[in-house]
């Protein structure tokens, strides 16, 4: 693994109106690394990433990618960037093919590369199929193909498997365990599962009212907790995420 | 070059609008079938020359039909002298048929029914009534509000008769020379301003409604985090909505020349670049009214709010000149007024550039600056 920074994110702050979305959060995330940001409903993940995707400018501290701040580099940035948002509806009455095509042609991109993506998100049956008679999971694999078109250097995941059946769940992260085995796309995935942090990632960091309460990776973070975790004497388990994040925030990571 | 146009975004952003739109069968009713079943019914209504019916209302005994004993009636002498025929109607009402027959303006069949004054404003507030009338001190009274048309011509037209029916009915209407030629009959009235309300909506509805829709899935947000230009977007929606405003418009058109031998009297090009303007000012319009909210709900509002007062008051279906004079100059600002009046000089007037030279750069210049104040603060994610 390269361990040269892709992001980098110094002490940004993020205020709207009088919510405090993000306090000085810093975060260093390197070339092939596959990084979870935990947080409960309103931590300020989405901030965040919208902030590293160059939606939202930080009100104070800076965020550079490959080195570059986004003013000044957004075509550049955006050619690089790979993005799948929470909830994204795409056009009712294209087809699965005519939306990579549509998505493919924002990046220059031709009809080989989608032949490839749809194969990779196994929708190859569905070529023909409108979206609006796709199933949830296959709606999800759709944004994720959509987000691998240009071959991203940087995939931004905000919650891609949210709503999502066990089974749907599974597909999409096959997918992105394939990615990682290639080592040259860096993640950054927002998500409620704790068990999607621990199967996909790397490094996770936990974040609750905009702040950064532990990060590490999944062996560090409980490591480091063993001993402050209380566990009940009549419990024999081993300490999980869900312990950790619950001693963390005091609360559960769907709430 | 086949390679390349196949990878150009603009050529896929219009593509993908093309698709949803031939693929959603609504829009394409709504757009194109609708008006031309709309200019159908209305102008078959005003083109066919059918019988008037109107319905009056008589007060007291014995108008319609003498009794012994009864003292002298003007209406009742009327109809025993003009052969108005005696009939009950369903619910056994009494009434008296007068029918004056006029092939040039159609027949006007007068109905009077005998009522009490009670039943007679119920059926007056109901509007099945034009008219009331009674007899006081040997003369005929007429009850009716003056500020409605309808009424008021039943008055002027009965007064006549009741005053002098021989003069009236026989040979009734000598004078009148009915105008057939090309352009004044009603339907060349409407035609040009159904096209140009068909601008409007089509332009307000397709672009509007599909940037708010197009945010509130957080497409629009998607779609901009690529490399995708933003102007082309926007192109690409007003460029396949003048496509399609150009194809309802000729259809529009053709059907009205093959059934109603509508034709355009002035000049083509400056119909054509008057139609052009038209489509930059409504898109103009719809980019500013879309900007900001992402909310379908909200973008109904204020298209309805945009569309609703031009629709009624522009001159569309009648002349905005039937509403005050103080209302009409500012009636005459709005655009669909200048597209719609535009558009009726040349099909009906024969006018040219220079007659339609002022609504063509006004248009312009109306879509041109809502474009740019909405870019200034449009919302794009």
């Amino acid at each position: 693994m390269n361990h040269t920074p892709v992001i980098e994110v110094k002490e940004v702050y993020k205020s709207f109106k009088t919510v405090q979305a993000i306090r000085g959060i810093s975060l260093r995330i390197e070339q092939g690394q596959f990084v979870a940001i935990l947080g409960p409903n309103g931590a300020g993940k989405t901030t965040l990433v919208e902030m590293i995707e160059g939606m939202q400018n930080p009100d104070k501290g800076e965020i550079t990618i490959e080195n570059r701040l986004w003013k000044g580099n957004e075509l550049y940035l955006r050619r690089i960037i790979g993005l799948s948002l929470q909830e994204t509806r795409f056009i009712d009455k294209l087809t699965v093919w005519e939306t990579l095509r549509l998505f493919a042609s924002f990046f220059a991109i031709g009809k080989d590369r989608c032949q490839e993506v749809i194969h990779l998100i196994g929708l190859e049956e569905k070529r023909k199929s409108y979206v609006v008679n796709l199933s949830g999971g296959q709606r999800q694999r759709l944004a994720l193909g959509i987000a691998l078109l240009n071959s991203p250097k940087i995939l931004l995941l905000d919650e891609p498997t949210t709503g999502l059946d066990p089974n749907a769940r599974r597909e999409v992260w096959s997918i992105l365990n394939k990615l990682k085995e290639q080592s040259l796309t860096s993640l950054i995935l927002t998500t409620h599962y704790m068990e999607e942090a621990e199967q996909l990632c790397d490094y996770i960091v936990i974040i609750d009212h905009g702040k950064v309460l532990k990060e590490g990776t999944l062996n560090e973070l409980l490591g480091d907790s063993q001993n402050d975790i209380p566990i009940k004497p009549v419990e024999t388990r081993k300490i999980t995420l869900d312990d950790l994040f619950i001693s963390l925030t005091g609360r559960h990571l769907n709430e | 070059m086949n390679n390349r146009l196949h990878n150009n975004q603009l050529y896929h952003l219009i593509m993908a609008n093309v698709k949803e739109l031939i693929r959603e069968p609504g829009v394409l009713f709504w757009g194109t079938v609708f008006p031309i079943l709309m200019s159908l019914g209305l102008g078959i209504a005003f083109m066919s020359k059918k019988d008037i019916v109107v319905n009056i209302a008589v007060i007291g005994k014995n108008h319609l039909v003498r009794t012994p004993g009864d003292s002298t009636s003007i209406l009742r002498s009327f109809f025993e002298n003009n052969g108005a025929t005696l009939e009950k109607s369903k619910d056994g009402t009494l009434l008296r048929r007068f029918i004056v027959k006029d092939d040039k303006l159609g027949n006007t069949i007068f109905l009077f029914s005998d009522l009490t004054w009670t039943k007679a404003m119920v059926l007056l507030k109901r509007g099945n009534l034009n008219l009331v009338l009674d007899e006081n001190m040997g003369k005929v009274q007429y009850h009716f509000d003056p500020k409605n048309p309808d009424a008021q011509l039943t008055y002027l037209k009965l007064s006549k008769i009741l005053d002098d029916p021989v003069k009236s009915v026989v040979g009734a209407g000598e004078e009148i020379k009915p105008l057939t030629v090309s352009g004044t009959r009603y339907i060349d009235f409407l035609v040009p301003g159904l096209i140009a309300m068909g601008v409007m909506m089509s332009t307000i509805w397709g672009v509007s409604y599909t940037i708010i829709e197009t945010r509130a899935k957080k497409l629009l947000r998607r779609m901009v985090a690529t490399p995708m230009k933003r102007s082309n977007f926007l192109i690409s929606l007003i460029t396949v909505r003048m496509a399609l405003n150009f194809v309802e418009a000729s259809l529009l058109f053709l059907f009205a020349y093959a059934v109603f031998g509508i034709t355009i009297q002035g000049n083509l090009p400056a119909l054509i670049m008057l139609f052009v303007a038209g489509n930059i000012a409504f898109a103009g319009i719809s980019i500013f009214s879309s900007s900001h909210t992402s909310k379908t709900e909200v973008g109904n509002g204020l298209i309805n709010a945009i569309s609703m007062p031009m629709m009624v008051l522009s001159g569309v279906f009648f002349s905005y000149h039937n509403f005050p004079d103080w209302s009409v100059p500012v009636i005459q600002l709005f655009p669909l007024t200048m597209l719609a009046d535009g558009i009726r000089s040349i099909f009906i007037e024969g006018a040219g550039f220079t007659e339609v030279a002022m609504p063509l750069l006004i248009l312009s210049g109306i879509g041109s600056l809502f474009f740019v104040t909405g870019l200034r603060i449009f919302k794009w994610h």
